[in-house]
């Protein structure tokens, strides 16, 4: 049975392979190649699942040793996987999911040349992303962790003609990599502590370890997920990826890689759970995050915009939970797998309602949709009430725990945090009803003639059937793993599992977090509901101004790191060649008094310059042979 | 007495050499194929020698020794050891490359000497890439410190004549400024490393005089020296091991090129064709690194560790100064020549950091520099032969025109930014964790160019790749079989070194474990013994 799981890796990787190299022979299959073997992992986890569950809970971790990768001294790190109950969890997400976008993609990128190679990065994505979940160390992680940074740079700068998608890739490239450092420090920081950076070892060791150690790690690591999970500080290139086709930021940007940052805080459990400073730190920026992403979500007019401000959100709910220890990791997994299907059922209908729209992002041009699109209406609904936490669907039973969790965390910091994820589900509900009658109710205001004239229509059914499959499971997941707290349960062995005592009743926070969801749905109703919406976005308040700007983060970025970074590229240039090189030349001229034959060598006696110089080494050394004679 | 098959490895290009410059004016052609032959040949007894090398047995193995000049010790003394074997492979491996990618370089040497049949650049173009290669492989098998720098110094000549004599076809400012700029860069180069040389020289009769005066009779052998200093017979005075150390740091600090000595580099790389530009950067520079790990380190110990704190600071500014300025380039030769030396700056790190992983590392690093570097300049190579320029500014929305040449250049690019699948990961992973695990503070600063390797790579593909199609490349021709030929094999290389790069660490490590033994290092134990 191990000697699948590097098979789980290994078709897409084919897949990748294949289409890349393959040339335009493969033009007009490659694209049901690739959902072919996507499929293939998913069934490979699927029988890996079936056979992990039939065996006894402490005995379900599997591991399988490929190769030494690199092996110097004591450093060891090793091609290996680690199957346990966690990494299980996201092969099925990530394969699952993966594959339902793979076959949308057949439609999707129907009228694209290039739909082969968009594929084969699908396909390398998947294979990066299970890498990065299935490596049984902290290196072979950060091989699939930059893998999947690749694959997300070349997906959001697909359409590369356009200006706007290669910059956006860039940028996403870049602020990843700023957290890629963290990972960096973090795994060398972990070889001189444990000797190792195999997460057995290591995190069994934590012990013995110091705790001012324990806590850089934890820092590191949390520097690493706020780059790839787009978390404050490091939250700026999600939104730009929306450049990326829709299918991709369904896919990569809200429901598998993004969520990597929270895998890897909840892997590395043992190293927070030591460090209670590191976790105040991930809370916090949890907590931030998740009024960030809800505030730019209320202010975007572009949905998908809208959307991503509402991922980080969200994931800004996970890493608030992650970072509570284990009262809150199993809920962060489970927050983050209702995520995957109802943000990723939103983005494929956002994607549905583009498709039918000619491409326009602009909700404001929308309206009464849900005539003409009824699937994606409907499926698209079934999302908004699971992401809005609507009792009894997915998002609810996730979100509600991890709310329970965080005013459970204690003392002030639990009710502060608690109140920011209160706050944030009213917000959620605030600025989902928005996108949502914005899209699919009131006039139509899209124009009917001339040259920008939309004919919205149904997509066809290879779109509709993944967002179908993907409303079934974001309104059933929630009460599934709610069912005797089966996914809590089957997430014990890994992340362990406390149980959390809020200062209220249980009841009491539930009834809260209806309150808050009423709130926010009334007042996007009362604003956008009852009055019509203008074509043109208004003026706005000061704080709408700053939202639609993402609160000004790309104006900090500029004036504090692009600017001066500029600057100082040019100074130095400058320098280099004014300064640097002078001086040495200078110095070297001035020694052997021999500024006026670098005139002369300037001027074109090259020649007879080298060979006077060769003298001069021929002279040097007879003269010190010399000496040592006499 | 045994074949002598390192003599004959690094002979065949020599012979080659003499033989392509014998060849008449009008049979260019036959001269191409007699130089690709003579590297091919090289290739295939350098691979002879990796087989042969036993990784686990002597230090210096397939030895041959011979009396040279009795009078001041210098003997004929060749020897291979784990670092040496991997990186004359590794020169092995690009001359044949160089050589395809260079077909046409001197096509335009080849016009300006139309009129004059004496000069026959095609021959002379290929005769001094083999004279290189010659040379080099002889200063990586050399075992003899004056043999070694007699050939260090000799590979100016051709060098000087390959960067002066040939350069890209079309200069942005002209045909007669470029053959100015042209040997202006070829002076700087020579002055710069003949002024290290010199230095050199003093230091290498220093060294002479003082084993004559400690032994008895001089000597260049590093075995004769390593044994005597183990016997207790050599005991530098420390001042004097130092001096003499840094008369040798500094011709190979030229070399590699360390700031401030680094400004003859873009120059060079810039003014010669990509294929020279590759021999210098990829092949010629790694011998002065190399030597540091040799020479340096191995017969003055004490006084690399004087030095040590100094170096780390010169190769932390390297890696950083180099990168931004990478950063700011508006010429892709230029660009790529400032990138070199940010990975200098880390070859050094690892060489000084003394740990296995360091060292390891920096051997690694040295291999897989020449291996990305070859990718990412002779493509852009191609593409700068496609539309006569070198700027920046002049490219633009490329891969929609020619998307295996983008593509191609891209995967150079990640491969110099050291994404992880690919070999130079492997190589700037191990520099990082093997300096860090003794500097921490050195470790983190030089994690700094993780970020800005990745934006000058990413900005140099998006201005030339992306965006709208200039109207400048819109019929720019993709790559031809030809140089599909030079790059595939190398891009295999790439990922088959990022994925499996066991094969070179097991030649490398017991190699790096004597280097560490001659400066009595150990690596760092961790705080936590980790249950294994």
């Amino acid at each position: 049975m191990e000697a699948l799981i590097g098979l789980l890796v290994g078709a897409p990787l084919l897949g990748a392979a294949v289409l890349l190299c393959g040339g335009r022979r493969l033009d007009r299959t490659g694209h049901w190649l690739g959902t072919a073997l996507a499929a293939a992992s998913f069934v490979i986890g699927l029988i890996l699942f079936i056979d992990m569950l039939g065996r006894e809970a402490e005995q379900r971790a599997m591991h399988q040793h490929l190769f030494s990768w690199i092996p110097v001294a004591d450093f060891r790190a090793d091609v290996a996987f680690q199957l346990d109950q966690l990494s299980m969890t996201f092969v099925l997400l990530i394969t699952g999911v993966g594959t339902l976008i793979h076959l949308y993609s057949v439609g999707y990128m129907e009228h694209d040349e290039r739909r082969r190679r968009f594929f084969g990065y699908l396909n390398l994505f998947l294979a990066a992303m299970l890498l990065l979940v299935l490596a049984d160390n902290y290196l072979l992680l950060y091989f699939g962790w930059e893998g999947v940074g690749l694959a997300s740079y070349l997906l959001i700068g697909f359409w590369q003609h356009k200006t706007s998608a290669a910059t956006a890739s860039k940028k996403a490239f870049l602020v990843n990599r700023v957290g890629d450092i963290g990972l960096a420090i973090a795994v060398m920081l972990m070889f001189t502590t444990f000797g190792t950076f195999t997460f057995g070892p290591v995190l069994e060791s934590t012990g013995a370890a110091g705790e001012g150690k324990l806590t850089a790690i934890g820092l590191m690591l949390l520097l690493a997920a706020c780059g790839k999970s787009a978390q404050v500080p490091l939250q700026s290139w999600l939104g730009d990826a929306m450049e990326g086709p829709t299918p991709v930021s369904a896919l990569i940007h809200a429901a598998t890689m993004v969520t990597a940052g929270i895998y890897l805080v909840v892997r590395s459990g043992a190293i927070f759970n030591a460090s209670p400073d590191a976790q105040l730190v991930v809370v916090t920026v949890g907590a931030v995050t998740l009024l960030y992403g809800a505030i730019v979500g209320c202010a975007k007019d572009d949905i998908k915009k809208a959307l991503a401000g509402s991922t980080m959100s969200q994931i800004g709910y996970m890493m608030l939970a992650a970072g509570l220890g284990p009262i809150g990791y199993a809920f962060a997994i489970m927050h983050l797998v209702t995520h995957g299907f109802f943000k990723a059922g939103l983005f494929l209908g956002a994607g549905s309602v583009m498709h039918g729209m000619n491409d326009d992002v602009d909700m404001r041009k929308y309206g009464g949709l849900r005539k003409y699109m009824p699937v994606t209406f409907v499926t698209f609904g079934l999302g908004y009430l699971a992401i809005i936490g609507f009792p009894g669907l997915s998002g609810f039973f996730s979100k509600d725990m991890i709310i329970e969790a965080a005013f459970a965390k204690g003392g002030a910091q639990g009710w502060i945090l608690g109140s920011c994820a209160l706050l944030g589900a009213a917000i959620t509900a605030y600025y989902m009803t928005r996108v949502m009658i914005l899209t699919f109710f009131g006039p139509e205001r899209w124009s009917k003639e001339g040259p920008d004239a939309r004919h919205p229509h149904e997509s066809p059914k290879s779109m509709t059937i993944p967002m179908i499959v993907l409303a079934v499971g974001s309104v059933g997941a929630g009460f599934v793993f709610d069912l005797n707290e089966s996914f809590v349960h089957w997430l014990e062995p890994v992340t362990a599992l406390e149980h959390g005592h809020p200062p209220m009743s249980a009841m009491t926070i539930t009834a809260g977090t209806v309150v808050a969801l009423l709130i926010g749905v009334g007042t996007a109703w009362a604003q956008y509901g009852r009055r019509p919406v203008p074509v043109q976005a208004p003026r706005g308040s000061l704080l709408t101004r700053a939202a639609r700007r993402d609160l000004l983060q790309d104006d900090f970025n500029h004036v504090v790191l692009v600017k001066p970074g500029e600057y100082l590229t040019r100074g130095l240039v400058y320098l280099d060649h004014k300064v640097v090189d002078g001086f040495v030349n200078g110095t070297a001229a001035s020694f052997g008094g021999l500024s006026g034959r670098m005139r002369r060598v300037q001027n074109g006696f090259v020649r007879s310059y080298a060979v006077s110089m060769f003298g001069g080494a021929v002279l040097l050394l007879a003269a010190t042979l010399l000496m040592r004679a006499v | 007495m045994s074949f002598p098959l390192l003599t004959v490895t690094a002979a065949v290009p020599a012979v080659g050499a003499i033989a392509t410059a014998a060849v008449p004016a009008a049979r260019r052609t036959a001269a191409k194929w007699l130089a690709l032959a003579a590297s091919l040949l090289t290739l295939v007894l350098a691979a002879v020698v990796l087989v042969r090398f036993d990784p686990g047995g002597d230090r210096y193995q397939l030895t041959e020794s011979h009396a040279w000049i009795s009078d001041f010790g210098v003997r004929y003394e060749l020897g291979v050891d784990g670092i040496g074997a991997v990186l004359m492979a590794l020169t092995a491996l690009l001359i044949p490359f160089v050589i395809l990618a260079g077909w046409h370089d001197p096509d335009a040497a080849e016009e300006r000497a139309a009129s004059d049949r004496r000069w026959r650049p095609t021959q002379g173009f290929f005769a001094l890439i083999l004279a290189v290669e010659a040379m080099v492989i002889i200063s990586f098998l050399a075992t003899d410190v004056f043999l070694f720098y007699i050939f260090f110094e000799a590979m100016l000549i051709p060098l000087y004549f390959l960067i002066g004599g040939f350069g890209d076809r079309a200069h942005s400012q002209g045909e007669e400024e470029g053959s100015r700029q042209r040997s202006y860069a070829a002076v700087k180069f020579l002055l710069y490393n003949l002024a290290g040389g010199l230095i050199m020289l003093a230091a290498v009769i220093g060294l002479y005089a003082v084993t004559a005066d400690q032994l008895g009779e001089g000597t260049f052998s590093l075995q004769a020296i390593a044994d005597a200093r183990a016997a207790g017979e050599l005991d530098m005075a420390t001042n004097t091991e130092r001096l003499l150390f840094l008369g040798f740091f500094f011709a190979f600090a030229i070399k590699a090129p360390l700031w401030p000595l680094h400004t003859w580099l873009p120059n060079a790389m810039g003014e010669s064709t990509a294929p020279v530009a590759v021999l210098i950067t990829a092949v010629v520079d790694k011998v002065g690194t190399f030597a540091m790990l040799r020479f340096c380190l191995g017969l003055f110990p004490g006084a690399s560790e004087w030095a040590t704190p100094v170096v780390i600071v010169l190769a932390l500014v390297s890696i950083i100064y180099g990168a931004l300025l990478a950063v700011g380039q508006r010429d892709i030769k230029r660009l790529i020549a400032y990138a070199s030396i940010s990975h200098f700056g880390f070859i050094v790190l690892g060489v000084f950091a003394m740990t296995s992983q360091g060292h390891s590392g920096a051997t690694l690093y040295m291999v897989n520099h020449g291996i990305s570097t070859a990718v990412l300049m002779l493509v852009a190579g191609f593409l700068i032969s496609r539309r006569g320029s070198r700027l920046i500014a002049d490219y633009g929305g490329v891969q929609k025109v020619a998307p295996v040449l983008a593509g191609t250049f891209l995967v150079g690019g990640l491969a110099t930014l050291s994404l992880p699948g690919l070999a130079p990961f492997v190589s700037e992973f191990l520099v990082l964790v093997g300096t860090f695990s003794r500097y921490p503070a050195a470790g983190v600063v030089a994690t700094v160019a993780i970020v800005l390797a990745a934006l000058y790579v990413l900005v140099l593909y998006q201005r030339t790749m992306t965006g709208e199609v200039k109207d400048s490349v819109k019929h720019m021709p993709d790559l031809r079989p030809r140089e599909l030929a030079v790059v595939t094999p190398l891009i295999a290389l790439l990922i088959l070194l990022g994925v499996f790069p066991k094969p070179l660490t097991e030649i490398v490590n017991p190699a790096v474990e004597h280097t560490l033994s001659d400066v009595e290092k150990h690596d760092p134990a961790p705080d936590v013994e980790a249950a294994k």
